[in-house]
């Protein structure tokens, strides 16, 4: 009797709560936009935050509703936006893919090291006791924030530097963010001729903390029959809109600074 | 005993994680940030205050009458899943803003021994409902001033120098264990 008891309470009990939660499902049910689904399955899904938006489900939201653009995922892409405005119904524009670049080619061997670093593997860390272990103070540190910080595997370590794979990379900026020296830099893909160094000190100094360092001559720039090359604080800077990617200026850098790719 | 002696005594001398082991999952599992840790605590606050409503009407007006208070356990879970999935849907529809705050903690709350351990001490320290609600309330709070300064201890914790061994989950539960000692110094006040 006792266990009867015990079954119809129990069962009482749950028959009412299902019944509620049936009632209230079907009341308190929301509508969902089956486009917030299709757009988000369009986007980078790695959540990386370069929309602004919270993480890839919010920015879907926010482009149905119609307060983002269709093109504002950059792990997307170009394919990605067009799918995305395809679902909106709406024509999008894109520009050139974006890529970032590692402005630093202080490689083991070519900059110089002014002590060893042995404390937590962090590059902030490191900047912040005394500059980390290479004397270049525009310098990758080397110990691998942006790795760290990157979604889609495109950034790995070389010789002390970082690497970035333009395959890989969307354009996200959370390597450009997460660098404490200001060393990566978004470019237009097509851009190949780079300058790899930041370094602004006098030439002398640059010179001696780097072999590679970027000293200001000058000598790209007369070479540069485009007038694509400024110098400006110390080193050279490429202007993507001029440049036709001659390469001639990379000839000529007597520090061998300026790459093509 | 006053209604602030009995707060001091919910939150601080009788805390549901330092003095009465309840909840630790939480505690430790999501503790590594404070944002996080707050919004776990603000979850927990809100469901323990109406689980222990709902868990004493049950107890009084259905277990109690039949005779049925060996099945308060198993009753207690079936009207908290009940609570927090209802909770979660009313929630979603009337306030989506408090919805997306609380997430995924929410429904992570269901199977907290917190939350089943409040229900079954307010029936045994025989609670009338004002203070059975308000035992759920202010334990909750306890909970939440726990997992916010634990979780504030472990993010000094993350850039300190710790041995290898002992880095993540070893200093994590010493941690634990010296908070737990530092509260126990309020026992006796109330």
């Amino acid at each position: 009797m006792t266990i009867l008891y015990a079954a119809l309470c129990l069962g009482a009990l749950g028959l009412v709560f299902g019944l509620v939660l049936t009632f209230a499902s079907k009341k308190f049910h929301v509508e969902v936009d089956e486009r917030v689904e299709q757009v988000k399955a369009c986007t980078g899904q790695a959540n990386c935050g370069a929309c602004g938006y919270a993480g890839c489900e919010a920015f879907a939201q926010a482009v149905v509703e119609g307060k983002a653009k269709p093109n504002g995922c950059a792990p997307a892409g170009a394919e990605g936006a067009r799918k995305i405005g395809e679902i909106m119904g709406v024509a999008v524009e894109t520009g050139e893919r974006n890529v970032a670049r590692v402005l630093c080619n202080g490689v083991k061997g070519v900059a110089k090291e002014t002590s060893r670093y042995d404390g937590y593997r962090s590059c902030v860390v490191a900047a912040d006791i005394a500059g980390g272990p290479k004397a270049c103070r525009f310098s990758c540190i080397g110990l691998g924030d942006c790795m760290d910080h990157c979604a889609f595997n495109a950034i790995s370590m070389v010789d002390g530097v970082a690497h970035i794979n333009a395959d890989l990379c969307t354009a996200c900026g959370a390597c450009v963010n997460a660098c404490p020296r200001s060393v990566i830099k978004l470019m237009p893909i097509s851009q190949k001729v780079i300058v790899r160094c930041r370094n602004s000190d006098m030439a002398r100094v640059a010179r001696e903390s780097c072999m590679r360092a970027c000293i200001g001559c000058g000598r790209c720039k007369k070479e540069c029959k485009y007038d694509a090359i400024v110098v400006e604080n110390g080193f050279a800077r490429i202007d993507p809109e001029k440049c036709t990617r001659c390469g001639e200026c990379a000839k000529v850098c007597p520090c061998n600074c300026i790459t093509v790719e | 005993m006053n209604i602030f002696l009995f707060m001091i005594s919910c939150i601080l001398t009788n805390n549901f994680i330092f003095s009465k082991f309840l909840g630790c999952c939480p505690f430790l599992g999501v503790s590594s940030k404070v944002s996080t840790a707050a919004s776990m605590g603000l979850a927990v606050t809100f469901v323990m205050t109406i689980a222990s409503f709902f868990a004493y009407m049950v107890d009084q007006w259905l277990l109690v009458p039949f005779g049925l208070d060996y099945m308060r356990t198993i009753a207690f879970i079936l009207v908290i899943a009940a609570l927090v999935q209802f909770v979660e849907m009313f929630l979603k529809k009337s306030s989506p803003g408090i919805y997306s705050a609380l997430g995924i903690y929410l429904p992570l709350i269901t199977t907290n021994c917190a939350v089943l351990g409040v229900a079954t001490l307010n029936v045994t320290a025989e609670y009338n409902m004002l203070y059975s609600v308000m035992n759920g309330f202010f334990s909750a709070l306890g909970f939440m001033l726990a997992i916010v300064l634990m979780a504030g201890v472990r993010e000094r914790l993350e850039s300190s120098k710790i041995p290898q061994c002992m880095k993540g989950f070893p200093i994590s539960l010493v941690t634990a264990g010296l908070m737990a000692m530092a509260f126990m110094g309020f026992s006796g006040m109330v």
